[in-house]
């Protein structure tokens, strides 16, 4: 396999009318890898998938697959000729075929038994090997979803494109078959590109997370990279609860003086006031009298959610910091409780 | 956003389709003006002009309010009434679509001459219209999500509260768009009226073509039609607005079926004073010609002929109309841009053309640019395929519609180009929509009537030029075989637009 880039995306820009959706995007995607396209709703993910499937032509910018230009301003590859299977939001399949017509639709020869054979594997490898002859229409969400990405795969392509696959799913089902997918895409080393709003979707699935806000690539690393050292504040807020305070950081921008007490940097900041960031799994509730408690405050209200709950505890000035903590451990609402910080903590330029 | 090079080839042929509907009337324009316009302005400014209007007006108002309430009473009745039977129910208030509206007309007159005139040309448009308010009533009403009655239900409405707050808005624009082309049809109708010698329109204008051929008297009186259809054209698009798809329900619930026998009855009685009229009368009159005819003098030759000619003409017109109205229906659905909408309205002006009208335009252009075809067959299929143009286009854009352009996306990731993605998604899921759309066109051209008068060739004899030369000598013994021929072969492809009515999309 070569170690060129399955996919390269070189300052594309795309725009709606007078709206730019997409600015300057650079983005690699390697082979055999599993890309999640993170960002809110409506801010450019489906469109940019769009057009690295050829289904829309960028206005600026080159798209470059397995190191071929298929799209730039001279350049126009439509979509039949790139090798790139889409898996759209409910699947869309051929509602006049049948399952196992569904999985050949992109192969050749679709009589011979080569391709028997290779529907009879794919969908094997998707669960469903005995649906062949079945409508379509007879199959559950997931299971559709399934047949959809059995007929992307079938057709061997460059990069599989899934466009929020499971926005139409319910949330226990969607869980599961997301790891099935993500099994599915691995054992047939597929190079996938999966486009979500959901942010532990992309966490879980992702070797890479490339997070999209305002029509830019904010940030792309791995998933604990995405989390744990986000590159702007804008990141950090997206992916996942913060709770702001104001902090100096330490000379050798290494740590930080809070009202917490002098706390340890992820990355290094530079010296001066800054705004640091905490999730809020990072507090912990401590007995408002024990040594620990260095700050201390009055719960306000409690969040209950079965495996977990949230705490907000107001600060003697009346900032309000949320803690995470095992559902158990809720404290009562209206008692005092200490508060201490665990592990260490982003520093960002003070807003 | 910009087009890639392939789609645009549908287009060009989608402007070629669209200008050739338009030639004819082209052709009439010039040739109402040919003598300048004082001539046209002395045609169409006179007494016996505004008469015409004004009785042209009433007859289509009275026929479009009363086919308005019959064809929504009867789409309530196929589809949310809950009382049985009610497929067959669907399929005898279609029966009128069959029967064309002179046979009727014949039938009535047969029966009790006296009704000649407006009252006649009434009953007799009246029933042969409703159908066309009751088929897309009875699919919006399909179409409505009993969420909406329930939400009112919950609200503490009454039945009759919930169907005027919750069901009555959304049927709205259904009725008014299938009452406007009861309006289109009354105004276009030939038939009908001339068997009820009403002087409206359509039968002076026949008239001033038979008698001695007066071109300019004929071509002007046609323009005056003209724009009044385009009128009606104009307020039916508007009301039809855009596709309003998104509005089905999401998921097959059941109603509750729940008819006090009370209301099943006055359903039945109400059904009835329908069906009577609509179908008995003509039918049983029709059938009573056959009675007089005694069967030695049938000509069964010339029965046969004139079938096989008629399933020619429809089969000929319906095929020739479909490959044209594709390109238009694609283009209007899948392109972007201002562009690719203008075919699309380009043939809907054509949707507005009364036949007799379109007839008489074909006449010119076979006398001033097609001279070897005057009289022949193709300009025959000519001027029924621009009648049955916009017909074909709106059922294929339905039907096109139908497909999400997502399965068009994914068969071109999946490495299908243009063409075969057309041939194997887009045309399959299509095709109910097509084979409806080509019943349509064969139906209407079987059952055409002043188009083929005007323009077929000497010596071609259809059904419906047969039923219409023994009928005006009221030779109704002759005319029974043809007729019921002619009911025969309309009630094929009837049937099976009522079959995909009432079929509820399984495919998706």
């Amino acid at each position: 396999m070569s170690t060129s880039p399955a996919l390269e995306l070189t300052h594309v820009s795309h725009f709606f009318g007078s709206t730019q959706v997409l600015n300057d995007i650079n983005l690699q995607v390697q082979h055999g890898s599993i890309t999640a396209l993170l960002g809110p709703s409506g801010e450019g993910k489906t469109t940019l998938l769009r057009i690295i499937a050829g289904l829309e032509r960028p206005q600026q910018g080159s798209v470059q697959i397995n190191n071929v230009v298929v799209a730039d301003e001279k350049t126009w590859i439509p979509a039949h000729e790139r090798g790139v299977a889409l898996v759209p939001q409910e699947g869309a399949l051929f509602p006049h075929l049948t399952v196992a017509e569904n999985v050949a639709f992109g192969l050749k020869k679709r009589r011979s038994a080569a391709v028997k054979s290779r529907v009879a594997e794919m969908l094997e490898l998707v669960g469903l090997p005995q649906s062949g002859n079945v409508r379509p229409s007879e199959l559950s969400g997931g299971m559709q979803q399934r047949v959809a990405l059995a007929r992307a795969l079938a057709t061997q392509p460059t990069l599989v494109l899934l466009d929020e696959p499971f926005s139409a799913l319910d949330a226990g089902l969607r869980e599961s078959l997301r790891d099935h997918v993500v099994d599915i895409l691995r054992a047939a080393s597929a190079t996938a590109i999966w486009v979500t709003h959901d942010q532990d979707e992309a966490l879980s699935i992702a070797d890479s997370v490339a997070v999209l806000l305002n029509g830019r690539i904010a940030q792309k690393s791995d998933p604990v990279s995405v989390y744990r050292t986000p590159q702007t504040p804008e990141v950090a807020r997206f992916i996942g609860e913060t709770v702001p305070f104001n902090g100096t950081v330490s000379s050798d921008g290494e740590s930080v003086d809070t009202r917490f007490g002098n706390i340890g940097l992820l990355q290094h900041h530079q010296p001066g006031a800054a705004t640091i960031l905490i999730r809020p799994e990072q507090f912990e509730i401590v007995a408002a009298d024990s040594a620990e408690a260095t700050v201390v405050g009055e719960v306000t209200a409690t969040r209950y959610f079965g495996h977990d709950g949230t705490v907000e505890v107001q600060l003697s000035d009346g900032v309000v910091a949320t803690v995470r903590l095992h559902a158990r451990l809720l404290p009562e609402v209206g008692s005092s409780v200490g508060v201490i910080v665990n592990g260490r903590v982003l520093a960002f330029q003070p807003t | 956003m910009r087009q890639t090079r392939g789609s645009l080839i549908p287009l060009g042929l989608a402007f070629v389709a669209a200008f050739i509907s338009l030639v004819p009337l082209w052709y009439l324009v010039t040739q109402s003006l040919s003598k300048g316009l004082q001539p046209f302005v002395d045609e169409v400014f006179q007494e016996r002009t505004l008469t015409l209007i004004i009785r042209s007006t009433v007859l289509v108002s009275a026929v479009t309010v009363m086919s308005a309430i019959i064809g929504t009473f009867t789409a309530w009745v196929v589809t949310l009434s809950g009382i049985r039977g009610r497929l067959i129910l669907t399929i005898v208030f279609s029966l009128p679509l069959a029967i064309p509206s002179y046979l009727s007309a014949f039938a009535w007159i047969s029966w009790k001459p006296e009704l000649s005139g407006f009252l006649g040309s009434f009953i007799v448009l009246t029933f042969s219209c409703y159908p066309y308010v009751m088929l897309p009533v009875s699919a919006a009403m399909i179409r409505l999500d009993p969420v909406h009655e329930d939400i009112a239900r919950t609200m503490g409405r009454s039945s009759i509260e919930i169907f005027g707050a919750a069901v009555l808005p959304q049927l709205r624009r259904s009725i008014t768009s299938g009452s406007l082309l009861v309006a289109l049809y009354a105004f276009s109708d030939f038939g009908a009226v001339a068997a009820m010698r009403h002087e409206v329109f359509t039968w002076v204008i026949y008239g001033a073509y038979r008698a001695g051929f007066n071109p300019t008297r004929a071509a002007s009186l046609s323009i005056v039609l003209v724009l009044a259809a385009l009128a009606l054209t104009y307020a039916e698009s508007i009301s039809r607005g855009r596709d309003d798809s998104s509005r089905k329900a999401t998921t097959a619930r059941r109603r509750r079926r729940n008819t006090s026998w009370p209301l099943a009855v006055l359903t039945m009685i109400g059904a009835l004073a329908v069906i009577i009229p609509g179908v008995i009368v003509p039918i049983v009159n029709i059938a009573s010609w056959l009675g007089r005819t005694s069967s030695r003098s049938i000509d069964w030759a010339s029965v046969w002929g004139a079938t096989g000619q008629s399933f020619l003409n429809g089969s000929v017109t319906a095929i020739v109309t479909l490959l044209l109205a594709l390109p238009v229906a694609w283009s209007a659905v899948r392109m972007t841009g201002k562009l690719a909408m203008i075919p699309e309205r380009l043939t809907y002006i054509t949707h507005a053309l009364p036949g007799i009208v379109v007839a008489i335009s074909v006449v010119y252009v076979g006398i001033r640019v097609a001279r070897p075809w005057y009289q022949e067959f193709p300009l025959l299929i000519f001027g029924q395929v621009i009648i049955f143009l916009p017909v074909m286009v709106a059922s294929l854009r339905a039907a096109f519609e139908k497909t999400p352009v997502a399965l068009e996306e994914v068969a071109h990731s999946l490495g299908v180009g243009n063409v075969s993605t057309l041939l194997r998604v887009a045309l399959p899921i299509a095709m109910p929509g097509i084979l409806a759309g080509s019943a349509l066109s064969m139906l209407a051209a079987v059952k055409e009537l002043p188009v083929t008068l005007l323009l077929r060739p000497t010596g071609m004899d259809t059904l419906s030029t047969k039923i219409w030369d023994f009928s005006t000598i009221s030779d109704y013994a002759a005319v029974g075989p043809y007729a019921i021929a002619m009911l025969i072969l309309a009630a094929l492809p009837t049937a099976l637009l009522g079959t995909l009515s009432v079929m509820k999309d399984a495919s998706s």
